[in-house]
């Protein structure tokens, strides 16, 4: 059921491939082996590591994430929206005579600014989060190996037509992979839930 | 999340035991993946007592209206003030731990962090019941907020201490779950990855969000909390400061001192690393645990409380000669007549507090005291106690006689319903720290297993030669190749 006939529910980025998949039990073997499989030439897919990797992500020669310059300007907004709204309130909308203070009184006005400006940084920041990484309830992904959460590092080099398969499992073997095999997968996300089993677009439609 | 590739020998091991990333998984899940133990059950059902207890405290409030509690004619807040500016203290530790201690790379905070937020979170829903059935007519509750509404539209006053409370506690809140609930992700998914039965696959599939432990998801993650991490710092001292602000920035006599800011952020944080203690203590021993929360984290918790008990303390005696100083009558009689003169009604409270906040936690000036399991629970519990007095002394000592001697009121005890509404916020407490406990990883697993191959102890084990071989030769040798 889960991506199978219903193309509407999957992610258009998408599309089902064929991989290669070394298990790594090691980070210090993972690291050469990164650098090893990038200067072959070969294009990796991904690494899945149970946690966070320090270098890994320079080592694959992935850009810097820019998910906190979102962050700023979130942070911006809020202050902007809490400072605006509060001046109009008592300033244009409904002036309030409080103990004949100023009706503009900006350091009373600081507690609220601040708060405003950590909610919506905050908020807006996990929300970016989520979009880019694609993570929501009730969303399914390929998973390479299920030890990926757990103690092993999982690298997915991507097939395409000029790729030799044998060559790139000796070639993994060489740097060190425990577990290499084959598998085709659906790189996007679709609706799905984890105690079913999934199909595959083309082994469902038998082609 | 430690930057460095080798730890020195001479700091003691965060994780004990000989592990490696598999066996950190199986310690911390497993616990989750079996039937809960008789103990749990017991705790559980006297927990959901507690809430169903409270519940009906506060049924009887809302039906028959405030006059259920004590409050008077000049003790308008009483124990529910008290409570909530408990609760929200004991609320500060969990960020403390996750932000602040994230920020100044404090590598012990990986075997706590978790349970911490969750009882930050906790804590925050607990104080947040005591305004809003304070309220009264609870049903108006909404008025709190600034919508367009058909009386005006009338806005609330954005120059109300109250009002940032509101905004303060609710930012407080969202944030606090966000920053928990996205470090929980990774975890969740290991949960998943290990499920057997499909329900569990299910429940853990829909929590987890389809997380796979990409190297992009993670790089973004670490962006994520260390940025939430810095939002957070200010904002837990803004917390408690515009708390304080409540008694501050009126003209109470007791109230309006300029010092309380930084002195109820200190008895926050004070107070929270306590209720840390006891919840944690328990944790490692029933669900075995020691070797991840290790004596050495419970150390450094002690050395925490004995810092902010003695901030507290330091601000009690600035607080008391500003009083005298000030040579404001009013407010020298609210110190040295309500509070410090031990036969005034209530001076009883002001001595309990002193001696638990300030007397008792010198204690953990000796190491082998901060290494005791059994004072640590001990002192644990005199903390809470004691701050819950500090909270008691400022509201009511501050109130019972106003300006006006006639309106001096009888002596304030609550009433059954407001003990009833405090166990009850203990029940929905301990409520939701059972079923935590029980579904949820209790300690950060993604983040043990980065710290585990420098401060883990058979990794520190295999190292021991390096701090005899000299500098340079190291450098070539270990770092180069270590990444």
């Amino acid at each position: 059921m889960p991506f199978a006939n219903s193309p509407k529910l999957k992610n258009m980025a998408g599309g089902i491939k064929k991989f290669i998949v070394g298990s790594f039990d090691d980070e210090k073997v993972l690291f050469p082996a990164v650098k090893n499989v990038r200067r072959a030439g070969y294009k990796i897919h991904d690494v899945y590591t149970p946690f966070p990797v320090h270098g890994l992500d320079h080592a694959m020669g992935l850009r810097e994430t820019s998910l906190h310059t979102a962050g700023f300007i979130y942070a911006i907004t809020g202050t902007t929206t809490a400072l605006t709204f509060m001046s109009w309130v008592f300033t244009k909308d409904w002036p309030l005579n409080i103990g004949g203070k100023p009706h503009f009184a900006l350091p009373a006005w600081i507690p609220i600014t601040f708060e405003l400006t950590v909610l919506f940084s905050a908020v807006g920041m996990v929300l970016t989060f989520c979009y880019l990484c694609q993570l929501s309830p009730f969303v399914k992904k390929h998973h390479f190996h299920p030890r990926a959460t757990d103690d092993l590092f999982v690298m997915a080099i991507e097939c395409t037509e000029k790729t030799n398969e044998s060559e790139v499992k000796q070639f993994l073997e060489k740097s060190g992979a425990q577990e290499i095999n084959v598998q085709v997968a659906e790189t996007g996300w679709w609706i799905g839930r984890y105690d079913r089993e999934q199909k595959l677009y083309r082994e469902e439609k038998g082609y | 999340m430690s930057l460095l590739k080798y730890e020195s020998q001479q700091r003691e091991p965060l994780v004990d035991g000989n592990k490696d990333y598999h066996q950190v998984t199986e310690d911390i899940i497993s616990p989750i993946e079996m039937k809960p133990s008789r103990l749990w059950y017991i705790g559980f059902y006297i927990s959901v007592g507690l809430l169903l207890f409270g519940v009906y405290s506060v049924y009887r409030e809302v039906t028959y209206g405030i006059g259920q509690w004590n409050l008077n004619k000049t003790i308008g807040w009483g124990w529910d003030i008290t409570n909530f500016v408990w609760w929200v203290g004991i609320g500060h530790a969990g960020t403390l731990i996750s932000a602040i201690l994230l920020l100044f790379r404090q590598g012990w905070r990986t075997g706590v962090n978790r349970a911490a937020e969750a009882m930050t979170i906790f804590a925050v829903m607990c104080a947040g019941q005591f305004p809003i059935w304070h309220m009264g007519r609870v049903w108006m509750a909404f008025f709190v907020l600034p919508y367009p509404n058909s009386r005006g539209p009338l806005w609330v006053n954005f120059n109300s201490p109250l009002l940032w409370d509101v905004f303060a506690i609710s930012t407080y809140f969202t944030v606090s779950l966000l920053f928990w609930y996205s470090g929980l992700l990774p975890d969740l998914a290991t949960v998943r990855d290990r499920a057997k039965t499909k329900l569990r696959k299910m429940l853990y599939g829909i929590a987890s969000f389809g997380w796979t432990g990409s190297t992009k998801h993670w790089q973004r993650h670490e962006s994520l909390s260390l940025v939430l991490a810095g939002l957070s710092t200010p904002l837990v001292l803004s917390v408690h400061t515009i708390v304080s602000f409540d008694f501050a920035t009126s003209i109470v006599p007791g109230w309006h001192t300029t010092i309380f800011p930084p002195y109820f952020v200190a008895g926050a944080i004070f107070s929270g690393f306590a209720m840390v203690q006891t919840l944690l203590i328990v944790v490692r021993k029933v669900m075995g645990l020691q070797d991840y929360i290790t004596m050495g984290h419970i150390e450094a918790m002690n050395k925490v409380i004995v810092l902010t008990g003695s901030i507290v303390g330091c601000a009690y005696l600035t607080e008391l000669f500003i009083a005298w100083y000030g040579q404001n009558p009013y407010e020298w009689y609210a110190f040295s007549q309500n509070r410090a003169n031990l036969f005034s009604p209530y001076g009883w409270s002001y001595w309990l507090m002193m001696f638990c906040n300030v007397v008792s936690p010198q204690l953990f000036w000796s190491r082998k005291l901060r290494r005791n399991i059994a004072v640590t629970f001990f002192m644990s519990i005199v903390v809470n106690i004691g701050m819950w007095y500090e909270r008691f002394v400022i509201i009511v000592t501050s109130i019972y006689r106003d300006f006006l001697p006639s309106s001096w009121s009888t002596y304030y005890s609550p009433t059954i319903w407001e003990i009833g509404f405090y166990l009850g916020t203990f029940g929905l407490f301990f409520t939701c720290f059972f079923l935590f406990a029980k579904y949820f990883p209790v300690i950060a697993v993604a983040e043990i297993k980065s710290i585990l191959k420098t401060s883990g102890e058979n990794y520190k084990m295999k190292m021991t030669d390096i701090e005899k071989t000299d500098a340079e030769k190291f450098y070539i040798e270990k770092v180069e190749h270590a990444h």
